[in-house]
């Protein structure tokens, strides 16, 4: 019996996945362990999402196996950010927190906030902001999350450089922290001792 | 129980930001009954067909404002991050039905006494009107969710939603109507409305499952 240190907190067998009618990719093994992080790498159209969505348990795979470990929800961080327009990013943050069932305070949330750079934006409504100041709330999320498994759709999209680091940064501590993390990207983060997934086209 | 009042603070504050949104189904409902009353015939007629008349209209009203009861959430990912965090589902599905029936359900309960007077219905009928309504409005919001939650992945589909949810709700409209009629008629309108509670207490007890099974569905593509 593995100890829940060592035991995967994602293991993927012989994934299938179709998109309409084209079979996107079949046969995906990967198992991810605390303070793993495995990049998922492929042209566009090749099924990242896919693969994300069906990890997240989003999506029915047509044949394979996905196990997450603990029973816990993932964090997915897809491209549709989960924030409403029409609410502040504290306001989306309180929801999310109440949903995901953290005990973060508001405090927290305003600390996360202040931590991804949107500590004067916090009260306008998130349609007012840029599409990287969106992004940045769902960078918000990361930092006060408590789940183990992070799905990262395109972490990078619509960040400036500095939004990149901080993604990085995030990612560092939460491995460090013995979490793992699934992350779909075109251009390759180039985490460290990370494992590389390719999705064929 | 903390799912479900997060979600309806949530919506509740959305709805009261989108106030546009939120009116059209309550402005409909307005214009519905003043052209009933100019195309309707003798006042005594008119009088008659009052309360069947209100309810036909809160029927259709509520059922035009489901069509975007989970667009938004669809369109901007919230719905899958529901789907993945909120287990059981139903918590939040109720919190958010019920943020939905405060701004349209509600004000129907209010508006519709309202409408039976304008169209010279008797003043005896409107007790029964107003809490038949009070009943059945939370009935109609949840078996229309249901048809909402099985069309929100395919986007645009009122009449979809229309043609799914009115057979489902005919019997809140018979009994519904019922009441109102039999206080018109001097009977005592108790039995219509102890259907009308039975139906809520069914619906109130399925509906948020159904909904949930109707989500999960909707997000596979």
């Amino acid at each position: 019996m593995a100890s829940p240190q060592t035991e995967p907190l994602l293991s993927i067998r012989g994934l299938a996945c179709s998109g309409g009618r084209r079979r996107l990719f079949c046969g995906i093994d990967a198992t991810l362990r605390p303070g793993d992080a495995i990049e998922v790498r492929g042209a566009n159209g090749s099924g990242k999402t896919t693969l994300l969505r069906c990890a997240a348990g989003l999506l029915t795979p047509h044949a394979g196996d996905v196990r997450r470990a603990g029973g816990q929800a993932p964090l997915y961080l897809g491209h549709k950010s989960g924030m409403s327009s029409l609410l502040s990013p504290i306001e989306n943050m309180r929801w999310h927190l109440a949903l995901a069932g953290g005990a973060a305070s508001p405090a927290a949330c305003g600390a996360a906030l202040e931590q991804v750079g949107l500590g004067t934006e916090r009260h306008d409504p998130c349609g007012n902001l840029s599409a990287g100041q969106q992004r940045r709330v769902g960078l918000a999320r990361l930092a006060v999350s408590n789940a183990r498994l992070w799905l990262l759709d395109e972490p990078f999209s619509a960040l400036d450089a500095a939004g990149r680091a901080l993604v990085l940064a995030l990612i560092a501590a939460h491995r460090a922290a013995g979490g793992g993390v699934l992350c779909a990207t075109h251009e390759g983060l180039n985490l460290p001792d990370a494992q590389v997934l390719r999705l064929p086209l | 129980m903390s799912i479900a009042i997060a979600q309806t603070r949530r919506d509740l504050a959305i709805v009261v930001r989108s106030r546009g949104e939120a009116l059209n189904p309550l402005a409909f409902f307005a214009l519905a009954t003043l052209l009933f009353g100019l195309a309707g015939p003798s006042p005594e007629t008119r009088a008659a067909i009052a309360p069947g008349a209100v309810w036909a209209l809160a029927a259709l009203a509520t059922t035009l404002s489901m069509e975007g009861l989970f667009r938004r959430d669809v369109e901007e990912g919230a719905l899958e991050q529901l789907l993945l965090h909120a287990r059981p589902l139903w918590p939040a599905v109720l919190g958010k039905l019920f943020a939905h029936w405060c701004v349209t359900g509600l004000p129907l309960v209010v508006l519709g006494p309202v409408a039976a007077l304008a169209l010279q219905a008797s003043t005896d009928v409107l007790p029964a009107l107003a809490l038949g309504l009070l009943l059945g409005t939370p009935t109609l919001t949840l078996i229309g969710a249901i048809a909402a939650a099985l069309t929100a992945g395919i986007g645009r589909g009122s009449l979809l939603v229309a043609l799914i949810a009115l057979p489902l709700c005919v019997p809140t409209l018979i009994f519904g109507a019922g009441a109102a009629f039999a206080a018109a008629a001097g009977a005592d309108p108790t039995p219509q409305l102890l259907w009308l509670a039975a139906l809520l207490a069914a619906a109130a007890t399925a509906a948020p499952f159904a909904v949930g099974a109707g989500l999960r569905v909707s997000q596979e593509y």
